[in-house]
């Protein structure tokens, strides 16, 4: 170790790493992943969400999984929390889905309406 | 890597004893099967602190703690946890009932009330990993001392910040390494007391198996402040897995130059050694301590001259404890003044206590002084089990005395502890609640020191001796008039003049305990009588003739024949033959049987 900026190096990209285990007051994704979410193919969309987060260097977004939210038909569903618990849901996602979802709503603070529960129903 | 969940399982010592290495293997296996091995992280970390629930396994993003682990429950964590994101809510601790599982720990008092500094990565990063360490502003301290900051300015923030010993004495940290900076000497040495010889104290092993770089980084801090190159790690061989993650350790730290020659491109070097000790009391002593590093056999000298101008090999010589090297490096990152506002006025920052005995949460707790005793015991410690009366604390150990449950409310300090005939100590904390006999307990300890005295000087090989067979003596019953005397007259001559602090410690829990509780020692001598039931000699079994419904149980169960009766009649048992085993006593199933 011949620096601190070294040291800050391996700090900053192993934190990243370790985000995950402190969960204070976050942004979280949740996604459903019952029998019904799995077989929509709720897996790709998780992956996409956790990769797509990684990319960004989005530290501070927890991306989760739950059983069945209740709107199978719907699958694949998530939820975003943001952190004063306020609740977006999305439905039948895919993986681009979930990427834009990072970029408009998780970056820029911007529901991405026409991807929500309301939209789907109407 | 990114992994979408994290799965921490406790590796300390408590929790490996309890089938922790086959959860492990379990857990590998059931991720592989699931094609989970990308996805999902095991990190094994240090000890969490609630041995006593464990083994401890915490599962994020969620932070749903489990407890009480079995190797069978994994398939089910697997299954419903990591793949359909349904948190197993039996095994939750804490609150079960919640939706969100942040939240279960909440109403946690063990958890909530604890401030946690030397502790603050046991349980959170894995050990075996330097990066882990890194992450969580590990090895910054060293950097900004060799970089920002001059021996001296080390040196004054760590006076400034009022840091004491955690080792049992209380001595101010840089005032010691002030007096070693001092010396003019070729070479100098840092070291590390992790001998813990306090019976039941585990704090020291728990940091070194959870966070072994903090007293790495500190020990490099303390050589460059002082002047040092060089340090030595004195722990006890009966430690291995502490032992094994120090080695880890210190291979990191050599491999990423952070031990080694020109730390951060600076001019200063320093390296580390680790000296196995074989675990007796007197070698956690500090001469003794460097006596035995030196390859001799671990007997103390008398001081001055003190190590810190005549230490290892003759050279000045710093010794620190486990807990004190692990205060150093956040003192120095957050500043004195941050750590001044912990703590009591004259005892700054946390301490850590291992809590053992009549408890329900037994385990390892870090509070900031001054909190009280009450709080310890009710608050973090989940209160007495069974209801029971709470009657004393023991701390400091061997050397240490008690506090009675009178004194419940005294903050937590250096000072409160010396007034009260106790004192710090390292940190061992045994509750006893009132079937705790206490002139037994006493004979327990002196037995201890009697046992580790090392015999090189007659106060403390000869006296102590002596005090413990009249402590025996009053324990069976022969106690006679004037013993309580002669206890106290021993105790005062051996400690002034024991060579060392072991002898000159010896006699406190003797010397407390008569002080709070001479009604006890009364009983015992004078009426041959053991309040609380404990001191087997003094006790006679009777069966109550309005209760016994002469089922003849436990004439059948006593292994002496002392018991004799016609059926469906009161039965009596024959003081001359009973032994006191206690076996009818745990037998009757009406509650006939009573101990006097
Ligand atoms: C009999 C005896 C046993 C001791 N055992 C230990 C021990 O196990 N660990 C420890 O750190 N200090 C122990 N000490 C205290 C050390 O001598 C020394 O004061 C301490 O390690 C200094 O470090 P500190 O100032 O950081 O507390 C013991 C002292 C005596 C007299
Ligand atoms: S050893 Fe696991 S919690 Fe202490």
């Amino acid at each position: 170790m011949k620096s601190i900026e070294e040291l800050k190096a391996i700090r900053d990209r192993t934190l990243k790493e370790m985000s995950i285990r402190d969960n204070e007051d976050k942004m979280r994704i949740v996604v459903g992943m019952a029998t019904c979410g799995i077989a929509a193919g709720a897996k790709n969309v998780m992956n996409a969400f956790i990769d797509e987060l990684n990319k960004r260097n989005i530290n501070n977004v927890t991306v989760s999984m739950t059983g069945c939210i209740g709107i199978c038909r719907l699958e694949p569903v998530a939820e975003v929390f943001d952190a004063t618990g306020e609740k977006t849901t999305y439905v039948k996602l895919d993986a681009e889905k979930a990427r834009r979802i990072v970029a408009e709503h998780i970056v820029n603070q911007k529901v991405v309406t026409e991807f929500t529960v309301g939209a789907a129903e109407r | 890597m990114v992994y979408r969940s994290h799965v921490l399982i406790c590796n300390g010592t408590g929790c490996t004893a309890s089938k922790v290495p086959e959860i492990m293997a379990r857990l590998e296996k059931a991720l592989a099967e699931k094609g989970l091995e990308k996805e999902v992280k095991i990190v094994k970390t240090g000890c969490f602190g609630l041995c006593e629930k464990g083994p401890i396994m915490v599962v994020y993003p969620e932070g749903a703690t489990y407890c009480h682990v079995a190797p069978d429950d994994i398939e089910e964590i697997v299954n419903e946890h990591l793949v359909k994101g349904r948190i197993v809510k039996r095994l939750l601790l804490g609150d079960k009932d919640v939706e969100d599982v942040a939240k279960s720990l909440d109403n946690v008092g063990f958890f909530n009330r604890q401030v946690r500094i030397a502790l603050r990565n046991c349980g959170v990063i894995n050990p075996e990993v330097i990066d882990e360490y890194i992450a969580r502003d590990g090895y910054m301290a060293l950097a900004k001392a060799l970089t920002e900051m001059t021996p001296q300015q080390v040196i004054d923030e760590i006076k400034k910040s009022g840091l004491r010993g955690r080792g049992g004495g209380g001595f101010p940290t840089g005032m010691k390494w002030q007096f070693a900076a001092n010396q003019v000497s070729d070479q100098k040495y840092v070291c590390c007391n992790a001998d813990e010889g306090d019976p039941g104290a585990f704090m020291d092993r728990s940091i070194l198996e959870g966070d072994p770089h903090s007293v790495i980084e500190a020990m490099a801090i303390a050589g460059y402040a002082i002047g040092a190159n060089q340090g030595y790690i004195y722990v006890r061989a009966e430690y291995p897995i502490a032992v094994q993650r120090l080695q880890i350790a210190i291979s990191q730290a050599r491999e990423y130059g952070l031990l080694g020659k020109n730390i951060f491109g600076t001019d200063f070097s320093f390296d580390l050694d680790i000296r196995l000790g074989a675990g007796a009391f007197v070698c956690g002593e500090e001469t003794a301590l460097m006596t035995s590093i030196e390859g001799h056999r671990g007997e103390p000298r008398t001081r001055p001259p003190f190590p810190a101008v005549k230490g290892l090999w003759g050279k000045p010589t710093i010794l620190n404890n486990v807990e004190t090297y692990a205060n150093i490096p956040v003192i120095l990152l957050k500043g004195a003044d941050w750590f001044n506002t912990i703590g009591t006025e004259k005892s700054k920052g946390t301490k850590v206590f291992a809590i053992g005995g009549k408890i329900n949460n037994t385990g390892l707790v870090e509070i900031p002084m001054g909190m009280t005793l009450r709080e310890v015991i009710y608050d973090i410690g989940g209160g007495i089990p069974k209801g029971k009366k709470f009657k004393a604390a023991q701390t400091g150990g061997p050397s240490g005395g008690c506090i009675p449950a009178s004194h419940i409310d005294v903050p937590i300090d250096y000072d409160n502890l010396l007034e009260l005939g106790s004192m710090m100590g390292s940190g061992g904390m045994i509750i006893m609640d009132e079937d705790n006999c206490m002139v037994d307990i006493a004979k327990f300890f002196l037995e201890f020191t009697v046992d580790e005295s090392c015999g090189k000087c007659p106060p403390c090989r000869i006296g102590t001796k002596r005090m413990y067979e009249i402590l025996d003596r009053i324990t069976s019953g022969k106690g006679e008039e004037g013993d309580i005397e002669k206890l106290e007259l021993l105790a005062e001559n051996i400690k002034q003049s024991a060579l060392c602090g072991l002898g000159q410690t010896a006699p406190n829990p003797v010397l407390s305990t008569i002080r709070y509780f001479r009604d006890e020692y009364e009983a015992h001598v004078k009426e041959h009588r053991c309040p609380a039931g404990v001191c087997r000699a003094l006790l006679k079994y009777f069966i109550i003739p309005d209760k016994c419904k002469g089922c003849s149980l436990c004439s059948k169960k006593c292994p002496v024949g002392a018991i004799s009766g016609e059926i469906k009649k009161p039965y009596v048992i024959d003081q001359n033959k009973c032994i006191k085993c206690g076996v009818c006593m745990d037998t009757c199933k009406f509650a006939a049987i009573e101990k006097k």
